[in-house]
């Protein structure tokens, strides 16, 4: 018997299209598996009777022939995309039970063409973070497990490790500076960050308006393509979004990548990087040469300055974005003698440690007589890094790089060294800062039984010669393996 | 260096200095303003929401406005049309790519917790104004720059003694903060150049100028310095001549802003004489006690933390654009007012006078076609523009038309009337007695010119009061009493320059 939380995003729908299950059946198999995982802390709010409803109202339209391209599919989403009248809290005291009155853009995408929602999905609070550690609601605990319990990486954790678990057929989840990437790394999972632009951000909780960036998290390339082309999408609400066509992504997917030239940036080979990531990489690079591509060293010269600007641009922009969290209009209040102190008590008992870390080096280096030292100046490393970027491209049509710099690490491992866990993110940040498309796909396990992912980085809206080359790394790579179920 | 050819080309119209005496010699005022004009828009600067006053509190409130988590802002068209538009306005620079700007700071009444303004790049780079003194003389002010900025909502402290409640209809209105050079050098200065570009702005429709509802308001800088030291700042661009300023914010009248101006320079004089030094700060006037306070000093001052917008682009104008709302523009104060000179022949003084309101001016080139032109401004400017005022209307609603005005005039000029029954005929216009001319024939106020009837009336006078027509050959201008004599007896319908003809005649003046 097909166990329904086994099957693959497309195969589930061509299920649902050959009439094989209903939606219903597929979306309380989902239910079950959700509850059954609580100990994993994925979903923070699990919204059973609305998903069973919305699976109902899927079986109705099917029954009429007027199902859509997601239509019945049981998803997950980030608590960081506000749903109307479901509780919103980017994983934050401060915004206590809010329930928004509108719906994210993304998601009202995904339920025009049929989703249905699972429930609201754990994160780093705010999405700052890179273990799920810093939410309010405690870590997500990584489905693959050895000796000790491991992160599934963040901000994204919930939406990966969801996936991974086979909680949901697919998830939303943001990329602020390798949020989707990385968790779907440490978890075996294929996630995408878009082009800057390409999803709309209007109803995104903000954490770094001019890096945030929505993507499908999805247990193969052609799930992430067909959620991608329904999430994405011009959107006038947002001044940023790319008023660009969208094409049905997953067309892309088993294209022959033959004579795609590829490049391998050089300063990505980082002093002490685990052979064992040295080693994936070299087999993501045969993988490629062997289904036809042409192997190109590129230079990005100025890789080494991409994690200090980030960390400067990031925070800067947070510091505004988060000052709305005021306990005036919505959220968390504790009053105070006077209005100062209400605000001082409101935003103390709010936000989290790493948040307010964030806060205050956004606020500092955005004070006058340090902004030109810093913000300026991390501007203009970020107009290099583009550059780099665009000279790399007018040699090779993709770069391939490892996606992080270790397999998943334990919980708890990094939470006192703010530096070494933002060292998980140097192969990331350096396509948020460009607003370049990246994904994150399995290469293979590493010899503790970990996954570990390969990144494929783009031109701007290229995203479907990513397809194409995630498509074909993972024929290659063949990457079949599970974690064991021990919740 | 631009800077300063500017200022070396604007001094051929310099400003006046008034001194103040001091007890240690005299002093002079360098005052620079920034005015924020509301956007005539019907939606807010950055969202849908309507904009207009009266409406219930927090009911002209979007999503946006109110800063809920996942917002974003979006530019309105109108707006920046019209802050383009006011830019051309004011012999502008518009800058095809600016941008907008966070400025941070922490106020329940500022839901994002930053307002979206222009800090580095506006939108509108130097202009100038062209200003009026009671004088008739003039002076040019320069214009720094004008940006776009959203406005705060209102914060309520009178509603309950131990809360403050807060309106947030006005907040992400569009304002446009015009800012001057310091280039005006008295209290009266000020209030002319305000009001020109109140008039400017009215003309132009991108904003409704109404400073009582706060829609047109103004933050003045002042300082003072040794006489000299404006004109070797006009000379180098050098602030080192002028005086440490102190910013009076939100004053909304003409007069407070005048009073504000004299209380602070006074001040400061006093200061300065007692051997004190100026901090630079940000102060409030109180218009109960005529005075200014200190708000916050330098040291206290809020650090911005101004940055990009990330959520917004560049705000990029499409040259054809810019070009159509120049070729939209209405004829400007200036203009209309040169050409009110040259067309009809007015002097400056009256042509000043009637392009102060655009609808004053419409009112009389419609009323004075074909008529004495002189004649036709006083009736508008003097007569009608009182009884608009005392009633407090306009002359866009006037109850009396350009075309009833034109036939008055005309019946004077005609001869029919004298002016001094126009008076009359005026009156009886505005209790709403119907047109001048049925006026005229149904009171019987024809004027007397029949030489006749007029003979007769004056024969018999002269007869009746020979002692005082004797007396006229010593003392001409006793005339005067027979001429009043005469319209008396005509019930003030004679025509005065046929009674004076015919009176000298009589009389042996020749």
């Amino acid at each position: 018997m097909t166990v329904l939380t086994d099957l693959t995003l497309k195969a589930a729908l061509d299920g649902l299209a050959s009439k094989s299950f209903s939606a219903e059946e597929l979306t309380r198999a989902h239910v079950a598996a959700v509850e059954a995982a609580r100990p994993l802390n994925a979903f923070i709010l699990e919204t059973p009777d609305k998903a069973v409803d919305m699976a109902k109202a899927s079986d109705a339209r099917r029954a009429r022939g007027e199902a859509g391209r997601l239509d019945g599919a049981p998803l997950g989403i980030k608590d960081l995309f506000c749903t109307e009248g479901v509780r919103t809290t980017a994983c934050s005291k401060i915004l206590g039970d809010f329930k928004p009155t509108y719906e994210s853009t993304v998601t009202a995408n995904l339920w025009r063409d049929g989703a249905v929602m699972l429930g609201k999905l754990n994160l780093d609070e705010f999405a700052m973070g890179s273990s799920n550690e810093t939410s309010a609601f405690g870590p997500v605990v990584n489905p693959w497990k050895i000796d000790r319990e491991l992160t599934p990486g963040g901000s994204s954790g919930g939406s990966a490790a969801a996936v991974a678990a086979g909680l949901c057929l697919g998830a939303t989840a943001t990329d602020t500076g390798g949020s989707i990437r990385q968790p779907a790394s440490f978890t075996g999972t294929v996630g995408i960050k878009p082009t800057y632009g390409r999803c709309s951000r209007w109803g995104i909780v903000a954490f770094a308006s001019s890096l945030d960036q929505a993507g499908p998290i999805a247990r193969t390339v052609e799930d992430a393509a067909i959620l991608m082309t329904s999430m994405a999408g011009h959107d006038v609400k947002d001044s940023t979004s790319l008023d660009v066509e969208v094409p049905d992504f997953s067309q892309f997917v088993g294209k022959s990548v033959k004579g795609l030239r590829i490049g391998i940036p050089k300063q990505y080979r980082v002093d002490g990087m685990p052979a064992e990531i040295e080693k994936l990489w070299e087999q993501g690079i045969a993988w490629l040469k062997e289904a036809g591509c042409e192997i190109v060293e590129v230079s990005l010269p100025h890789t080494k300055y991409a994690l200090p600007a980030y960390y400067i641009i990031a925070p800067a922009e947070a510091s505004s974005n988060l000052a709305r969290y005021d306990g005036m209009r919505y959220g968390l209040r504790v009053e105070g003698a006077n209005l100062t102190e209400t605000y001082e008590n409101s935003r103390a008992a709010g936000f989290g440690e790493e948040v307010k870390r964030r806060i205050l080096i956004g606020t500092y280096v955005l004070s006058a007589g340090y902004y030109d030292a810093y913000y300026l100046k991390a501007l203009k490393v970020r107009r290099r890094i583009a550059d780099d970027f665009d000279q790399a491209f007018g040699k090779v049509d993709a770069l391939l790089t490892p996606t992080a710099p270790s397999a998943a690490f334990g919980l708890g491992e990094n939470a006192d060294d703010p530096l070494a866990m933002y060292l998980n993110d140097i192969f990331t940040v350096t396509v948020n800062l460009a607003g370049l498309p990246g994904m994150s796909l399995p290469g293979g396990l590493d010899a503790q039984g970990l996954p570990l992912g390969l990144q494929l980085i783009g031109r701007p809206l290229d995203e479907g010669t990513l397809f194409s080359l995630g498509g074909a790394i993972e024929k290659a790579a063949d990457f079949q393996a599970k974690p064991a179920k021990w919740w | 260096m631009r800077g300063a050819r500017r200022y070396l080309h604007s001094m051929s119209e310099t400003t006046n200095t008034k001194l103040i005496r001091g007890r240690t010699g005299d002093w002079e005022i360098v005052l620079g303003l920034e005015v924020h004009a509301q956007v005539a828009s019907n939606a807010k600067l950055f969202s849908g929401a309507a904009v207009g006053a009266g409406a219930e509190p927090n009911s002209q409130v979007s999503l946006v406005d109110a800063a809920m988590p996942g917002m974003l802002p979006v530019i309105n068209r109108r707006c920046v049309e019209q802050a383009v538009r006011t830019g051309l306005g004011l012999k502008a620079q518009i800058n095809l790519k600016s941008r907008f700007d966070r400025k941070n700071y922490f106020y329940p009444d500022l839901p994002q917790g930053y307002q979206i303004s222009q800090f580095k790049d506006p939108v509108v780079g130097e202009g100038e104004v062209i200003v009026e003194r009671d004088d008739g003389s003039t002076f040019v002010v320069g214009i720094e720059r004008l940006h776009l900025e959203q406005d705060a909502g209102k914060s309520l402290h009178d509603q309950d003694p131990n809360a403050t409640y807060v309106d947030l209809n006005r907040a992400g209105t569009a304002l446009m903060e015009i800012v001057s050079k310091p280039h005006m050098r008295s209290s009266e200065e000020a209030a002319a150049y305000v009001k020109k570009l109140r008039t400017i702005l009215i003309y132009l429709g991108t904003c409704d100028g109404d400073m009582e509802k706060g829609n047109l308001r103004a933050d003045v800088n002042v300082s003072v310095c040794r006489p000299g030291g404006h004109d070797r700042f006009r000379e180098t661009g050098s602030f080192s001549h002028l005086g440490t300023r102190c910013e009076i914010k939100n004053v909304n009248s003409f007069r407070y802003i005048q009073q504000a101006i004299e209380y602070e320079a006074r001040r400061q004089i006093e200061i300065l004489e007692d051997g004190g030094s100026i901090n630079q700060e940000t102060r409030l006037f109180d218009p109960g006690k005529g005075e200014t306070r200190s708000m916050r000093s330098k040291e206290e001052a809020h650090d911005y933390r101004y940055f990009p917008d990330p959520d917004l682009l560049p705000l990029e104008l499409d040259p054809a654009w810019v070009k159509a709302i120049e070729d939209s523009l209405p004829e400007l104060p200036d203009a209309k007012k040169a050409r009110l000179q040259s067309q009809y022949g007015l002097s400056a003084y009256d042509a000043g006078v009637l392009i102060i309101e655009q609808d004053k001016a419409d009112f009389y080139e419609l009323a004075a076609r074909g008529r004495d032109a002189k004649l036709t401004s006083n009736w508008v400017t003097n007569e009608l523009a009182a009884k608009l005022s005392a009633s407090h209307q306009d002359f866009a609603d006037s109850p009396i038309g350009p075309g009833a005005i034109a036939e008055l005039v005309t019946l004077i000029e005609q001869g029919v009337i004298s002016s001094k029954i126009a008076k009359d005929v005026f009156e009886r216009m505005w209790a709403g007695e119907g047109a001048p001319g049925d006026i005229v024939e149904k009171q019987g106020l024809t004027q007397m010119s029949d030489t006749g009837e007029l003979e007769a009336i004056i024969d018999k006078l002269i007869a009746e009061n020979p002692g005082q027509a004797a007396a006229v050959k010593d003392k001409p201008q006793a005339i005067g009493w027979f001429v009043g004599q005469v319209m008396k007896a005509t019930g003030g319908k004679g025509n005065p320059g046929v009674v004076n003809g015919l009176l000298r005649g009589k009389l042996g003046l020749g």
